[in-house]
């Protein structure tokens, strides 16, 4: 089946989300459509699936037609999608998964759930995966939850499938896997659309790539070039992909933490007995997949976790057992991974959120009255000096993009006198403009001699970034290697493994 | 408890007789689960009902007022017996019939006003003007109560309480006000002290077990109501606490003369020195929320507890302050019926429904301070000119109840308002005609 999208335009108010988009995506083939977070992907494939409707163009599907008024009607013409947070019932199995929304029923509305399970075990044959039809999808690895994701597109009898940003949560080594599988779909005759704006992936397995940039097509890119030429073309003007840093001069141990382990509401060790030592003037990767204790592991260092045992220690001082406040007061600045949730008021202003955990005290509090003037002043100074992107400093946060954010979290954490500094997943969802400025600001704080930690599950950012890096696994470290350590050893150390010659 | 049933908590009959039950703040406790407010809040992908009702709009509130004076007049105009009878030859001459509708209505809302803000049947001004200083006298106690449910609210509480908060108030203030000697100002500082202490403990009570057990604040406050509820009566019952000595009834002696707040304008009018007090308030509230550090904690608490905690801010201690100073703004409302409106003694519905309509005042003032203090007003003019309603045109209190419900449910749905004025295509179009130049440049 041919898919073709003539002119789509998408309006939200004022903002043309798809300006007129044209796309064409063959049967048996692979179409990468790449562009930043906010370039109008997913709005343009929300408008494919029938959650949004077009203001202008229309959706052919072999030549005719598409009036698609929500997901039911895309998902009858053959259009299936694997959503980046899946779609699934965690307390149902597999095959209650893959009926939901088409049930089969039998006599008095009883669900026929032989059919549903035949249809899961038939299509897993077909593609070689090993799935239970009644394991429970909770139960399952995430990979395998994408595969059920899949079967349940397939289930449908998906002609066109729709690839939503699906390696964000996996395992370099179940990337592989996931890019094998779209090979078996595309030679069975699916055409497949995959939104990502990893470059690697798009080289790897696209036959046709289009980058979006600000709801613009800007132009198409062969497989054969470079990373460095995608990104200009993403981002519309060249890009610096690798920090420049120079050799870490590390200095005394800063940071010691001694078999720390954190226990979750469920009673599950999600961080068991981990130690490490992080150095003044170095940068500490902890590489993982998402879910292996990494959150929490950095919760325990700034006192989010109070169900933490074991010791750590800054700079000689104790801080087991602080309260968030008092471990601020040590000089850790700490920079949330989901920063919306944990790190903005997105109903207060630019300048508020710089004072957000300085609200006691100065320079920001004389007399118990916030000092508006003082703090006016320092907002200006840092929407300067971090190249905050709004109209004023009394924009609310919320209404910023996603790297714009991050500048606010970072000036804020920054701007204090560090000892430690913390960031958890700093480039998540924000533009390749803000990536390269969050990394020179982290390069500059090791420079000046703070011991930084970064949690990532961007190898990329792994690489560019750090100085040695531990790789945590199911709530351990596997290891903790150098800087240069080869993209395959991480993903098998990722994957639990300790490749031979590696130490702890 | 001896077998003797006191009046149901949920009816708050009133010493006075201005009792309401308020239906819309009922609705407005049921509404509350799903602002969410446990000490580990959900994530917010969507707006919650609090901040939904501190960011509606100006325009929408006073629309939301407009479809509730509407609403009112329907009733009065379906009530109205000439209109009835009108009705039964309305294709006969219609005329006859719209003209008694516009009596009714006319009439009932011209004795509204006349209670509420200006006699104009009174000789002279000073007279004429009576009815307003009624009003402010009505919204003296309402004010405080709402800002200490406002408060609760921008902290992300919803606090059902303000009944409960303020009948321990006032059975504190009382007590020091009827049975205590002491030379006056003294006297009347230290009852009105003791009934922010009364109000404070009672409302900190619920912020300390919110953040010690986690428990939800609507269950907490509506189960504290009726613990206060049934506890001032007991203590008017029983001899030697709180009952009038040589009484049988439950009723607390009458305020000694050193306590009672005096007339601020002259015996000719009721309006007494708790209206300043409540101005003054009203400035504190106003300063504390956007001016302090405390405040700045509080709004961001009630914004984003998740971040506060990330921030270092305390968010369990900011619940236990919030509610102590909520409690304490309430129990102003409390100790200023009991020392100014109803001086002759504390009964058990001496809250007369002030505790539950807060809740509408604090959401028609969109929790904002001022906001608040203008609602009251409102709220008391319509309390003041109820009476007069009643007493000229025979139209029952209760329609002013059924506006007040009204405005706080299109308060509570935007959309709802905004789709009856038709506010939304107006939007579209702008949105449309501001998009034809880049058409046109092209």
């Amino acid at each position: 089946m041919t898919l073709e999208l003539r002119g789509i335009t998408k309006r939200f108010g004022a903002l043309v989300a798809n300006d007129h988009i044209d796309l064409r995506v063959e049967a048996g083939s692979i179409h990468c459509l790449l562009g930043e977070n906010g370039a109008g992907k997913s709005t343009l494939m929300n408008v494919l699936y029938g959650l949004y409707q077009a203001d202008e163009g229309e959706i052919v599907l072999d030549g005719v037609v598409q009036d698609f008024a929500g997901p039911g009607d895309a998902r009858r013409a053959g259009i299936g999608m694997v959503h980046q947070h899946f779609m699934l019932v965690p307390v149902f199995t597999v095959a209650e998964n893959v009926m939901l929304g088409h049930e089969q029923t039998g006599f008095a509305g009883r669900l026929d759930l032989a059919a549903a399970r035949a249809k899961v075990r038939e299509i897993s044959e077909r593609f070689g995966f090993d799935i239970d039809p009644d394991a429970v999808v909770e139960d399952l690895p995430v990979g395998v939850q994408q595969r059920v994701e899949i079967i349940k597109a397939l289930s449908q009898r998906a002609k066109v499938l729709v690839f939503d940003e699906p390696t964000a949560v996996l395992t370099p080594q179940e990337t592989d896997e996931l890019m094998a599988i779209m090979e078996q779909l595309k030679a069975e005759g699916t055409a497949i659309v995959f939104i990502t704006h990893k470059l690697r992936e798009v080289r790897r397995v696209a036959d046709t790539i289009t980058v979006i940039r600000l709801g613009k097509v800007v132009g198409q890119a062969e497989p054969t070039a470079t990373n460095a030429e995608l990104a200009t073309q993403m981002v519309g003007r060249a890009v610096e992909l690798t920090v420049q840093k120079a050799p870490a001069t590390p200095g005394a141990p800063a940071l010691v933490v001694e078999n720390l382990t954190v226990v979750d509401d469920n009673g599950l060790k999600v961080v068991n007995d981990v130690s490490f030592t992080v150095h003044e003037g170095e940068i500490l990767a902890i590489a993982g997949v998402q879910g292996n204790g990494q959150t929490e592991l950095t919760e325990a260092l700034i006192g989010l976790q109070s169900a933490a045992e074991g010791r750590v220690s800054l700079g000689g001082r104790e801080l087991t057992g602080l309260t968030v406040r008092q471990a601020l007061d040590e000089g850790i600045g700490f920079v949330p991974e989901d920063r919306t949730h944990d790190g903005l008021v997105g109903e207060f202003t630019i300048a508020e959120n710089l004072m957000l955990d300085r609200s006691t005290g100065a320079p920001f509090v004389r007399a118990g009255s916030v000092q508006y003037g003082v703090l006016n002043a320092f907002a200006e100074e840092k929407k300067a000096e971090f190249d905050i992107r709004a109209a004023s400093i009394q924009t609310a946060a919320g209404r910023l993009s996603g790297g714009n954010q991050q500048k606010v979290v970072l000036a804020r954490e920054l701007s204090r006198d560090l000892k430690l500094f913390v960031a958890a997943q700093p480039t998540r969802g924000i533009d390749v403009g803000s990536i390269e400025f969050v990394h020179k600001r982290m390069v500059a704080t090791r420079d000046a001699g703070v011991p930084v930690i970064v949690v990532s599950t961007e190898l990329d950012e792994v690489a560019a970034l750090a100085d040695r890096i531990a790789v945590m696994y199911r709530g351990e470290i596997v290891g903790i290697v150098p800087g240069t350590t080869s993209r395959d050893t991480l993903g098998l150390m990722m994957a639990g493994e300790r490749p031979e010659g590696i130490v702890e | 408890m001896s077998g003797s049933t006191p009046t149901d908590p949920g009816r708050g009959d009133a010493a006075d007789g201005t009792g309401t039950a308020a239906p819309a703040a009922e609705a407005a406790a049921a509404a509350a689960p799903a602002s969410g407010g446990r000490p580990v809040v959900p994530p917010r992908a969507e707006p919650t009902l609090l901040s939904r009702i501190s960011q509606s709009s100006v325009t929408v509130t006073v629309l939301a007022l407009v479809l509730g004076l509407v609403a009112g007049g329907i009733l009065i105009a379906v009530t109205n017996s000439q209109v009835q009878a009108t009705a039964g030859y309305f294709f006969a001459r219609p005329t006859d019939f719209f003209a008694a509708v516009w009596q009714a209505v006319a009439g009932g809302y011209g004795a509204l006003f006349q209670g509420s803000v200006y006699n104009i049947n009174r000789p002279d001004f000073l007279s004429g003007i009576r009815p307003l200083m009624d009003t402010l006298t009505f919204a003296t106690p309402l004010i405080a109560a709402a800002l200490g449910v406002g408060l609760a609210f921008r902290v992300g509480l919803f606090n059902i309480g303000g009944r409960g908060q303020m009948l321990i108030a006032a059975a504190a203030a009382g007590w020091v006000g009827s049975t205590m000697n002491l030379p006056w100002g003294l006297h009347m500082i230290l009852a009105v002290v003791a009934g922010l202490i009364g109000g404070a403990v009672w409302g900190g009570l619920v912020g300390f077990l919110k953040a010690r057990t986690g428990a939800h604040e609507v269950i907490l406050t509506i189960m504290l109501n009726y613990i206060a509820f049934y506890l001032l009566a007991f203590l008017l019952r029983t001899p030697g606490l709180l009952q009038a000595p040589d009484s049988s009834n439950p009723k607390s002696g009458p305020m000694a003369d050193t306590a009672v707040f005096p007339k601020i304008l002259g015996d000719r009018y009721n309006l007494h020195f708790g209206f300043i007090l409540v101005i003054l308030a009203t400035i504190f509230v106003w300063w504390l929320l956007n001016r302090s550090a405390l405040g700045f904690r509080f709004r961001a608490v009630g914004e984003n507890p998740e971040a506060s905690r990330v921030a270092g801010i305390n968010v369990n201690n900011v619940y236990i302050y919030a509610m102590l100073l909520a409690g304490a703004l309430a129990g102003l409302g409390g100790a200023s019926q009991v020392l100014g409106s109803v001086t002759s003694g504390v009964t058990s519905g001496i809250d007369a429904g002030i505790g539950f309509d807060a809740i509408t005042v604090a959401l028609l003032g969109r929790s904002r301070p001022w906001g608040i203090f203008a609602a009251g007003v409102l709220f008391g003019a319509l309390k003041a000119g109820s009476f007069s309603m009643q007493a000229a045109q025979g139209i029952p209190i209760d329609i002013v109840t059924v506006v007040q419900a009204v405005v706080v449910l299109m308060i509570a749905a935007p959309p709802l308002v905004r789709s009856i004025f038709f506010l939304n295509r107006p939007a579209r179009r702008a949105a449309a005609a501001s998009r034809l130049p880049e058409v046109s440049a092209k």
